[in-house]
Parts: structure tokens; C-alpha cells; sequence
């Protein structure tokens, strides 16, 4: 067992967890954000991509114990009380998702890119979200709400 | 109705489950969770095919944590009769096995036992104190083995097998054949004759979210089972016929749902979950792990397919026979049926013979995938139709338009045609700039060279039955409520035909999927049926809902019903009201609910009439490195019949979606075996799904050719997308290269050594 402080979504949380615990776990199982989502657990699938410190990380892939002392953002500390964060706001109109289960995942790895390019062409948006598998929507509709979203910034 | 002028249908509203699913809210199969809740795994099989001598659960069941421990023996023993409301296709008793063995595994991921504990780590690891005793038998593996007379058998009877397979070989689980003319005639009419052998590898629909549940059993034998299904309904009964128990004991909650393709329209760990739960007293919780989906749940077949095309020289077919040969896995129901009734759909052809077997090998039993059955079919004609336009020197598009079927022709498959969109769709394709757009082929000294290629095709889309409630509230919104889990869009689909048979906008009307107990039978999200079927439901249950608010402003006006009539939202006087009547609308109407007679609430259920196909024509421009044998898709046109669109932005979703997977199967997805029967690469690293940067932007262009089956004119349109890439890109290779490869996936080694088979051949 390892105590943890970290911040998540804004709140300061501690939790007792055993020590091989995974990020994720901690997060959906201890602390209940079930909008991470996993497809795969062995780290390809991208659809347990949170922020840690602001960059996104595939929450399968790290142990709690790394996130000890950071600050993580899951989908559901994106909106500002109602209002929903650009990204997801360019998700929802620009209808880039089908079932959805890849969304949080996309979403937390397209801000991640916006903030260290603004401007991405289509293809550096694409290589970026390369570890993001979405099967639904082919991407199309998913590089246009990026590209929506950078430019909704900018301006 | 064409004439019809709509005000909802063709938009885009923003879909109205869009914030829950943007904001991590919406609940996935493995998001649900109940007091007390325990945890299932399952024990797989290590062989692809062995006899199981003895299990021996003693040992998991000591184990501190355990509460429920469930073999094959635990479950009834199940008669071969057919599962009701399949059409004879599914056998309970191959189900059932399939869920669990009894004294044989048929592939390498068969369930053979199952434990549920307090903590997912303890059940997993109680699962290694399971002693199973197997005596290994040699798998089957190929079709080509499958079909040797000395091979294991791996069913003694197969129920469906039919007449005329006494002598084929004790793989052969089913045969369809069909054929039309004289077909030695027609080939001696051709002047030239084509023919070659095409094969595909078995591939998975790769949906992101692995299969989830938790069921609870209530005292007096009531299971409630939460989980993530493209059909509810299909749920409950496979459930309750595997467990022995009746369907009206099993309510299904369905969860959203993280795609499906077809492979969330059976059961596999689910009635373990209810007998877990059942045996225990305690809810239980079983989620799959990636591994186990690629295992055990379905994938679509690998196949063999021989083609022969006959054609006189102005391009005119003659005559075409086919023979194919679909893997079933362990159990009989491959989708060779729809994929020879697809192999042909879309030309005229006088003279032709089409067979096609179902077979069975030690391979997970294959389930629906997308289009099932046809894309495999198509694969293999339209490459030979490419190979026919270079041999006639003529341009492929042209070809096809000479031969496509249009209104009236009857279908090989049976049926006449009516009005289809196969000419349309080609014409389209010819009309966009990619097609005249010029191809920098590359110089045959340089190793990158770029092709293109077409193909086209159809699916039939389904009918089926389904039901719907709309229901007003006082406020004048409105909810309608189906029994279809809404995977890619449906739900705003159905909300917009509501809101344009009630004539308020759609953001008034709330669509929800409802549990099995809540809302009429309703067939499975599967077929490119929802919009349509479900559709016209809806529609049925709206104008049910204004028949009622006729006769409520009838009331109101003291006149006779029929003297009231409905436009845009509002009840108005006809001839014969009285003149001071001021139209009312529907949220005065819906107001005034409870003083003029309560609630209203719409209601249609019904059985759609065959759903009309859906023709597409796809083209594609790839880009290949002959050095590397890596491909790449750098432009993709696609055109279909949607019949009309209803919300043409999910319209497009799925052509996008559709042809990306038809990409992925055509360069890199396929289950790759080791000589044991173990899938050698059950994870997204190596079947390997497209990702962002292997894919272009894919141009989805719409066209509509009203379907006279359905009022405003909607064809099913989810799965027609994914017909046709297999071949658009293969032949697109064939235009890169000057090689026609016709075994897929187009991975790089297997280009690579096509490649210097054809340099050997002096091609
Ligand atoms: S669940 Fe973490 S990458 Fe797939
Ligand atoms: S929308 Fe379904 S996986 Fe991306």
C-alpha cells in the first residue's frame, strides 16, 4: 500500500492504494471518473488518455505512484461549470464522434497538441493522434474539430 | 414523395447525447457498478482443439474471496433446434457451447470455466487453481485442411447441413448455390473469358470497447442485466435459451455503446455473468480484456473465392460462375449466404452459377462484421471486373455503367430491382474532380508509384421489427423513446423524423433508448436498419400522437375529428369546423393534456418491408514504395445512396468510418495463427487498425435515390460503406504496380514478395 496526494480535476484527493496500482485503476475504480475509458490495457488504443502536469499520458500505462504529487485532468475537469472547453465544444459540432468511446481520449490528446502547436496542419494532426484509435468515424470529422478548435483559439 | 418538402429531415442538428459524450458522462458497459457487486473471469482454452478429459474447480473454490465457480456442466444441456427469431441459423446448442464448453474446445480462447470473487485479481487469480485435464487433438486450421477427407471432423452432426453435402467433406457445415441461364452457352458466347482465385484472412471489427456486463438475480429467479449490445432483445433471448429459463425473466438495460459493427449482436460471457450472479446471490461484473475479444468474440471470415467472368468485347457481360468457401470457426453460420447474393448484385448478367459453403474450423466462431459476408464477395468480382476493363482497354467506370443494373432488372439474388443508385453513384464518381484529377504514376526506375483504382457494390439493408413510443409533455416536447442502442447517430436521426412529423424542432424532441421491459420488441441495431425501420416506427408513433391531438382539439372546438386536420405543428380547422376557430398549436394542445382526456402517448410497432440496397462506388488513390512494400491511401472519393438522408452529417460518419475499415482490411488487419492455433497477434499492436496517419480525408459524396418502401424515402446506409474498399484499393495497387495481387491483406511483406514473383515472371 502507498498513500498519494495529487491533484485531480482541481480537487486535492489522497487515496491508499496498493502499490502496482495503475493510474487508471486509481482513477475509475477509486475515484470514480468512469470517462476514462479502456479499450485495450495494454497501451495502444489511446482512449485512457489523460493529462498529467498538462501533457496527455495513457493512464494504462503508469503507475499511480508516478502521478504522485501532479496534477491530473480527466475529461470530466474539462467543462468550466456548464461551459464546455473549445475542444469538446469543436467535438460536439463538428459531429467527430460515433459511438464516443474513443472522445475523452481525443479530446485530452488534441488540447495536449493545441498547446504545443497552435496551428497544426492535417498532417501533424494526424501523426499526433496517431496513438488514438478511433474505428467509427475514420478520422475525418475527428481532424476537422482539431483543426475547428485551433482556429477558434487563434482568433 | 419526392415532392415532399421537408423542414427537419437533411439537417445537422448537433446530436443530443453530444454533451454527455464529450464530457465523459455517458455510461459504457464496464462504467456500471451495484452494492455488493463481485467479479468475473473467465478460464480460455490453451488448444485450438482438444477433448476436455476432467475439471477439477476444488482448489478455486477454497480459495478466500471465491463465491461462485461455473463449468460447462453447470449449464443445461442444450438440444440442436434452431434459436428463435434467427431463421434457423443459429443452433441453441452451438451458442451455448460457444458461451462455455462441454467435452470439447473448438478454438484457442474457448471458455471452459468461470469463477466470480469479491476482487477481479482474486477471481483471476483463482482461474490458475482450475485443473483441467486436456487431451489434445490436431487443429484445423485452413480451409484448404478443412475440406481434406482425412481431416478431424469437428462437429458429428451438423443440423444444417443441407441436402446435396452427404458427400462433401464432414467440414462442410452449409452449402447456398444459385444460378440463372445456361452458363456453358454463356461462356461460349464470351470472347473473353477471365478467371482467378482470391483469398482473405479472417479480420475483427475492432470496436475500442471490450464486451461488458453486470447481471443480478433477484430471489424469485428475475435477472436484470446491464450491458453493452447492439440488440437488447437478442440478449435476452440467446440468454435466457442457453440458461433454460424464459425470456420474460430477463430484463436488458443497455448501456451506451463503444461500437459494435455487427459483434454486439450475440452473447458470450453474459449468461456465465447470470449464473455466476445466480449461484453467488451477488451481482456480477465481467469485462473483457482486449485479448479475450480478439480470442473469442467474433471476427468476420477469412476466405476462398474463385471467380469467372465471361464478356464479349464491347464489354457486355455474359456469363459468371463463382465458388466460394467462407470459414465458419467453430461453429456453423459464416456469412456465405449474403456474400455469394452480393458477389453479383450489381450487374446484369444473363447466364451465371454462384456457390458457396460454410465451414467449420478451429477458429472462434465468426460473428456478423459490417456488411457480412459481401465485402469478401465484391473483393474478388471487382478486381476481376478491373482486370476485364484493361483487358477490353476500356475505362472501368464505363464497364460497370454497361453493365449495372438499374430499375426493373431483376436481382440475381431474386428480387426485381426498384429504383436503385448504382448508375448514379458511378456517374458521380466519373463527374468528381479526383476522377479526372491527373495521377503522377511515377517513373518505373523510381520506387514510389501511385495507382488508382474503383470498385462498386451494394447491401441489401434490412427490415425487421421494431417498435416505438413518442409521448408529449405539458410543455409541448416531446420523447421518443426505441428499443435500439444508438451507436453512431441514431438517436438524432429519430428525433428529426419526430420533429418533422410533429412539426417542432427537433431540439424539442428527446430520443432514449429504452430496456427491454420498457418498449416494444425491437430487432438489433444491426443491418443498416435503425434509421429506417426504427424510423418508420417513429414516424407511425408521431402520427399516432397527432391523431390524438386531433381529436383533443376536436374537443376543444366541439366539432368532429375529421373536421380537424394537422399542418406544421398545429391542429386547423377544415371544411365543416366553425369558423372561429383559431388554430391551436401542439404546445397549446399538449397544455390542455390533462383536461382533455390525459396524456398522450404514441405507439407503432410493426415488421418493415425489405429495406431498399444501397449502391455505392468508391475510388481510391494509393500511394506504394516498392523498396519497403509500405502503402499508403492518399486520396479516397466515396459516393453512395443514402435514398435520403436524414442527417446527412451521419450519413457521411458512416461512409468515413466504413470505407476507413475496408482500408484497414485491405492493407494490414488479419488474425495471424502460429501451427498450434494460437492467434499469434490478439492486440491493437500488431492487428494493426488503421490510425489518423494512415488514412487521407475520405470525401463522402451523398446521392439520393428515394426508396418507395419508406415515406421520406431512406435507405439503410451503415454498412454499404465498408463493400467496396477491398477491392477500390486492391485495384489501385494493381494500377501502382502492374501486379494484381489477389490474396489480402496488401501487408508490406506480402507486396514485397508479389513483387519479385511478377519481376521472376518477366512481367
Ligand atoms: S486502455 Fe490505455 S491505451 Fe488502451
Ligand atoms: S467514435 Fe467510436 S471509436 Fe471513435
Amino acid at each position: 500500500m502507498a498513500r498519494m496526494s495529487l491533484n485531480v480535476n482541481g480537487r486535492d484527493v489522497s487515496a491508499d492504494v496498493p502499490d502496482a496500482t495503475l493510474l487508471v485503476e486509481l482513477l475509475r475504480e477509486h475515484l470514480d471518473l468512469r470517462g476514462v475509458h479502456v479499450g485495450c490495457d495494454t497501451s495502444q488504443c489511446g482512449a485512457c488518455s489523460v493529462l498529467v502536469d498538462g501533457r496527455s499520458v495513457k493512464s494504462c500505462t503508469m503507475f499511480a505512484g508516478e502521478a504522485d504529487g501532479s496534477s491530473v485532468t480527466t475529461i470530466e475537469g474539462l467543462a468550466d461549470g456548464a461551459e464546455l472547453h473549445p475542444m469538446q465544444q469543436a467535438f460536439r459540432e463538428c459531429h467527430a464522434l460515433q459511438c464516443g468511446f474513443c472522445t475523452p481520449g481525443m479530446v485530452l490528446s488534441a488540447i495536449d497538441l493545441l498547446e504545443r502547436q497552435p496551428d497544426p496542419g492535417e498532417s501533424e494532426i494526424r501523426e499526433w493522434l496517431e496513438g488514438n484509435l478511433c474505428r467509427c468515424t475514420g478520422y475525418h470529422n475527428i481532424v476537422e474539430a482539431v483543426k475547428s478548435c485551433a482556429a477558434a483559439q487563434r482568433s | 414523395m419526392s415532392e415532399r418538402k421537408f423542414r427537419y429531415v437533411g439537417t445537422r442538428p448537433i446530436r443530443h447525447d453530444g454533451v454527455d459524450k464529450v464530457t465523459g458522462r455517458a455510461l459504457y458497459g464496464a462504467d456500471f457498478s451495484l452494492p455488493g457487486m463481485l467479479h468475473g473471469a473467465v478460464l480460455r482454452s490453451p488448444h485450438a482443439h482438444a477433448r476436455i478429459v476432467s475439471i477439477d474447480t476444488r482448489r478455486a473454490e477454497e480459495m478466500e474471496g471465491v463465491e461462485a465457480v461455473l463449468t460447462g456442466a453447470d449449464l443445461p444441456e442444450l438440444d440442436a433446434r434452431s434459436m428463435p427469431g434467427t431463421d434457423g441459423r443459429i443452433s441453441v446448442r452451438d451458442l451455448g457451447h460457444n458461451c462455455i464448453a462441454r467435452d470439447r474446445v473448438l478454438y484457442h480462447g474457448h471458455a471452459v470455466a468461470a469463477v466470480a470473487a469479491t476482487r477481479l485479481e482474486i477471481a483471476r487469480e483463482a482461474l490458475g487453481r482450475i485443473d483441467v485435464v486436456y487431451e489434445r487433438l490436431e487443429p484445423v486450421l485452413s480451409l484448404e485442411r478443412a475440406l481434406e477427407p482425412d481431416a478431424p471432423v469437428l462437429h458429428e452432426h451438423l443440423p444444417g447441413r443441407a441436402r446435396g453435402l452427404q458427400d462433401a467433406p464432414g467440414n462442410v457445415a452449409g452449402r447456398v448455390a444459385f444460378k440463372q441461364g445456361d452458363l456453358e452457352q454463356g461462356f461460349a458466347e464470351a470472347e473473353v473469358v477471365l478467371e482467378r482465385e482470391f483469398s482473405t484472412e479472417m479480420v475483427h471489427q475492432g470496436y475500442i470497447e471490450p464486451h461488458a456486463c453486470v447481471a443480478r438475480v433477484g430471489e424469485d429467479g428475475q435477472v436484470v442485466l446491464w450491458l453493452t449490445t447492439q440488440g437488447p432483445f437478442i440478449a435476452r433471448t440467446y440468454c435466457a435459451n442457453v440458461l433454460g429459463i424464459e425470456p420474460g425473466r430477463i430484463k436488458v438495460i443497455p448501456s451506451e455503446i463503444g461500437g459494435g459493427f455487427g459483434g454486439k449482436t450475440t452473447v458470450y460471457q453474459e449468461p456465465l455473468a447470470i449464473e455466476l450472479a445466480r449461484r453467488a446471490g451477488r451481482p456480477v461484473k465481467m469485462v473483457m480484456s482486449r485479448e479475450e475479444v480478439f480470442r473469442a468474440t467474433g471476427p468476420t471470415s477469412g476466405t476462398r473465392i474463385q471467380v469467372k467472368l465471361g464478356a464479349r468485347r464491347d464489354g457486355r457481360l455474359v456469363a459468371a460462375s463463382s465458388r466460394m468457401y467462407y470459414e465458419a470457426g467453430a461453429y456453423p453460420g459464416s456469412p456465405a449466404g449474403p456474400g455469394a447474393l452480393a458477389a453479383l448484385g450489381s450487374y446484369r448478367i444473363p447466364n451465371f452459377q454462384v456457390e458457396a459453403f460454410d465451414v467449420v474450423l478451429n477458429k472462434p466462431k465468426v460473428n456478423a462484421y459490417r456488411a457480412p459476408g459481401a465485402p469478401m464477395s465484391t473483393f474478388a468480382t471487382e478486381s476481376l471486373m478491373d482486370d476485364l476493363a484493361r483487358e477490353l482497354e476500356l475505362d472501368p467506370i464505363e464497364l460497370r455503367l454497361k453493365n449495372a443494373s438499374r430499375e426493373g432488372d431483376r436481382a440475381p439474388y431474386g428480387p426485381t430491382y426498384g429504383p436503385i443508385g448504382l448508375v448514379d453513384a458511378l456517374e458521380a464518381v466519373r463527374a468528381h474532380p479526383h476522377y479526372r484529377a491527373p495521377l503522377e504514376h511515377g517513373s518505373p526506375d523510381e520506387p514510389l508509384r501511385r495507382g488508382r483504382g474503383v470498385a462498386a457494390g451494394f447491401w441489401f439493408n434490412a427490415g425487421m421489427q421494431s417498435s416505438a413510443d413518442v409521448s408529449l409533455h405539458a410543455d409541448g416536447s416531446a420523447v421518443v423513446s426505441t428499443g435500439n442502442p444508438d451507436i453512431g447517430g441514431s438517436r438524432a436521426s429519430l428525433a428529426l423524423m419526430v420533429a418533422e412529423e410533429l412539426g417542432i424542432p427537433v431540439e424539442r424532441v428527446r430520443p432514449t433508448v429504452s430496456d427491454t421491459d420498457s418498449v416494444g420488441y425491437t430487432d438489433g441495431t444491426g443491418g443498416s436498419r435503425v434509421t429506417f425501420a426504427t424510423g418508420l416506427a417513429a414516424i407511425r408513433a408521431a402520427q399516432d400522437v397527432i391523431g390524438q391531438l386531433r381529436e383533443r382539439a376536436a374537443r376543444i372546438w366541439g366539432v368532429e375529428p375529421d373536421a380537424v386536420g394537422w399542418e406544421e405543428g398545429s391542429a386547423v380547422p377544415l371544411d365543416g369546423a366553425k369558423a372561429d376557430c383559431e388554430p391551436l398549436p401542439i404546445a397549446e394542445l399538449a397544455r390542455q393534456m390533462a383536461a382533455t382526456g390525459g396524456p398522450v402517448v404514441g405507439r407503432a410497432s410493426l415488421s418493415a418491408p425489405a429495406a431498399g440496397p444501397s449502391f455505392t462506388a468508391h475510388l481510391c488513390d494509393l500511394e506504394v514504395d516498392c523498396d519497403t512494400g509500405r502503402s499508403r491511401v492518399v486520396r479516397y472519393t466515396a459516393v453512395q445512396d443514402a435514398g435520403r438522408a436524414v442527417h446527412p452529417a451521419y450519413v457521411e460518419g458512416q461512409i468515413q468510418g466504413g470505407a476507413a475499415q475496408g482500408i484497414g482490411w485491405a492493407l494490414n488487419e488479419e488474425y495471424v495463427y502460429d501451427p498450434s492455433g494460437e492467434m499469434a497477434n490478439p492486440g491493437f499492436l500488431d492487428y494493426r487498425m488503421p490510425v489518423a496517419s494512415d488514412l487521407p480525408m475520405i470525401d463522402a459524396v451523398i446521392v439520393e435515390v428515394p426508396n418507395p418502401t419508406h415515406p421520406y424515402g431512406v435507405r439503410g446506409v451503415g454498412e454499404t460503406p465498408i463493400v467496396v474498399p477491398l477491392a477500390a484499393v486492391a485495384n489501385a495497387m494493381r494500377d501502382a504496380t502492374g501486379v494484381r495481387f489477389d490474396s489480402l491483406p496488401l501487408s508490406p511483406p506480402r507486396v514485397l514478395e508479389g513483387l519479385e514473383r511478377s519481376a521472376g515472371e518477366g512481367v
